[in-house]
């Protein structure tokens, strides 16, 4: 078998709204083990599992966690459930399938840090999932796992969840903080990071779902041996979505280490109709897309970093070879029109050319001179731009120009 | 709901001025917070108008616009189109008789492009106000606009 379930292990076995049920599940023991340690300890055990935050970029969580310990004063925790990118539902399916779990993780990481107010921040298209989320916590503060003196340990947490209105920028960090303190989701300039200056100024603390997730099961088994599935710069397993031309889309979980090729293949069940791969993306309209040859690449954090892109957040969109790269692209790039908050130039006026450009290329008007401005604009908005947002949606357009150049030469008019 | 009712249930923070303009829009048969909306809420929380606007027009979900009683989202980011997302659009736009942006002359429906919902492993997905519906076909869609269109009548 080539999934390992670990934070998915009690989908379709537990019932997500009872808590009881969770319980049974081995629910909240990783929380009744962390507040037998030291704070430092649990943060100790998240150092020693090398884990790397499961929304994009991989950052080493213990290095926030402990940021945020050593901060003094109000602190909060943020659990960062916006899922804008497309191609994900991953977090979705977590607050969906195993809630508690999500709340759990958060309770462990207020305990190892002293935060004592949370928010969970959850996309306004998921209904679903916030209204679940709102009766867990209830829930559990009903239970002791939340709110006053909680396990009878004298530490306090208070969640709270917060949904979005329709804005894929407001996943990025500075972004959900103005968003959770009501005001529109622009960008500010780093530093200060969030863990020293984030939610009315005070530190804060923004995981990943997933991530979170993560921490029981840390806790449990000890830090070293969570390091022992994955591979060396990635530990752990990757839960990923799987959409596209594939026969199984859906959403599995496996060992960081495990080829593209075997998801899509054995997961996955191969292309429908048995058709042929034209190009795979990766991570969502903010990661690369390559070209059949590559897949035998592993999922890993450091091979993903090849590409500058937030691909780790496991998706993978299988495209068959009936599809054009310029739709394709075309379809990226309006995304980023469209989600760019307006904020910084090249971003703002930047995607609107891209997708100029494109247009001239997927109706043969392009000259090769268009082809380098492409190239030239790509570069400026990647590195100009003043947040993730511009920083990342090149990906896409830089590794087409890669891995599929010839497809720009055919459009090409001479 | 009553737009004080639901300002009364949120502390007076303009913290929550998403939370409730969100509640407050999808109460709301039209889907649309007006001017008169604006000036409420600003003077409750003793914000300029300017303010509750700029958050209003930030993010997709809320509208200044009147909509219709049903507002239509279709996706289409690439792992719906690659699953013939365009013709599920094109098979709206046959039973609405309207395009992207539009309400019908009844204002039951409004027909919108949305982003992704989260929905890829059951792609081709949309949204009717907070109900998701997956794994669509042309026939699907037309059972129910005329579902919706009957719970009206
Ligand atoms: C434009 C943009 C959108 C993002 N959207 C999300 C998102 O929807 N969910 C998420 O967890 N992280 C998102 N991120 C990454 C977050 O900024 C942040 O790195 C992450 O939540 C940290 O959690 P982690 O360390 O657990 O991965 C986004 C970043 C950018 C630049
Ligand atoms: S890069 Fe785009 S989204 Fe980010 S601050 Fe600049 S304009 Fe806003
Ligand atoms: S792309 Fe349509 S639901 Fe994700």
């Amino acid at each position: 078998m080539i999934q390992e379930k670990v934070v998915s292990k009690r989908f379709g076995k537990v019932n997500p709204l009872s808590i009881d049920s969770y319980i049974k599940y081995d629910g909240y023991k990783g929380l009744e083990k962390a507040v037998t340690m030291h704070p430092t300890q649990v943060i100790d055990e998240i150092e020693k599992s090398k884990i790397r935050g499961r929304g994009g970029a991989g950052f080493p969580a213990h290095i926030k966690a402990r940021a945020l310990a050593n901060a003094q004063g109000p602190k909060f925790i943020v659990c960062n459930g916006d899922e804008g990118e497309p191609g994900n539902f991953k977090d979705r399916m977590l607050m969906e399938n195993d809630p508690h779990a999500v709340i759990e993780g958060l309770a462990i990481l207020a305990y190892a840090t002293g935060a004592r107010k949370g928010y969970i921040y959850i996309r306004g298209e998921y209904q679903n999932a916030i209204k679940i989320m709102k009766a867990t916590i209830q829930a559990a503060e009903e239970k002791g796992f939340l709110g006053e003196n909680i396990l009878n340990k004298g530490f306090d947490f208070k969640l709270e969840v917060r949904s979005g209105a329709g804005s894929y920028v407001v996943g990025e960090e500075f972004s959900m903080i103005e968003s959770i303190e009501g005001k529109p989701g622009r960008s500010r300039v780093k530093p200060p990071f969030p863990t020293d200056k984030g939610i009315h100024d005070r530190p804060t603390l923004i995981n990943n779902v997933e991530t979170f997730v993560n921490f029981p099961h840390i806790i449990l088994v000890g830090g070293n041996e969570f390091a022992k599935v994955g591979t060396p710069s990635s530990t752990g397993t990757k839960l990923i979505s799987l959409s596209g031309n594939v026969k199984n889309k859906g959403l599995y979980e496996v060992p960081f280490g495990t080829s593209i090729r075997d998801v899509i293949f054995q997961l996955g069940k191969g292309v429908r109709n048995n058709r042929p791969i034209k190009m795979v993306q990766l991570g969502g309209a903010s990661g690369p897309i390559i070209p059949e040859y590559m897949l035998d690449m592993s999922i890993d954090f450091d091979r993903f970093e090849n590409f500058d892109s937030k691909t780790g957040t496991g998706a993978i969109i299988v495209i068959d070879d009936r599809y054009d790269i310029f739709d394709i692209l075309l379809i990226n790039m309006k995304f980023f029109v469209h989600q760019s908050c307006g904020k910084c130039a090249p971003c703002r006026e930047g995607h609107i050319q891209i997708v100029n450009l494109l247009n001239k290329f997927k109706n043969h008007r392009a000259t090769e001179k268009d082809l380098m401005s492409l190239e030239n604009l790509a570069n400026v908005i990647q590195q100009t731009s003043l947040c993730g947002l511009g920083q990342t949606s090149m990906t896409s357009i830089i590794s087409s120009l890669r891995y599929f150049r010839d497809d720009y030469f055919t459009k090409v008019r001479y | 709901m009553l737009l004080k009712e639901i300002l009364s249930k949120y502390p007076k923070d303009p913290e929550y001025l998403i939370e409730i303009l969100l509640e407050y829009q999808t109460s709301k048969k039209n889907h649309y917070i007006s001017p008169e909306d604006v000036s409420r809420i600003s003077g409750h929380f003793d914000i300029p108008e300017s303010q509750v606007c700029s958050v209003i027009s930030f993010y997709t979900l809320l509208s200044m616009e009147p909509k219709g009683r049903y507002v239509v989202q279709i996706c289409h980011d690439v792992p719906c189109f690659v699953n013939d997302a365009t013709n599920i659009y094109e098979e709206l736009v046959n039973v609405l008789g309207i395009k992207e942006g539009e309400t019908t002359p009844d204002n039951l429906f409004t027909l919108e492009i949305t982003e992704c919902l989260g929905c890829c492993n059951e792609a081709p997905a949309m949204r009717v106000n907070n109900q998701v519906y997956t794994n669509l076909t042309p026939a699907k869609i037309e059972k129910l606009i005329k579902d919706l269109r009957g719970e009206i009548k």
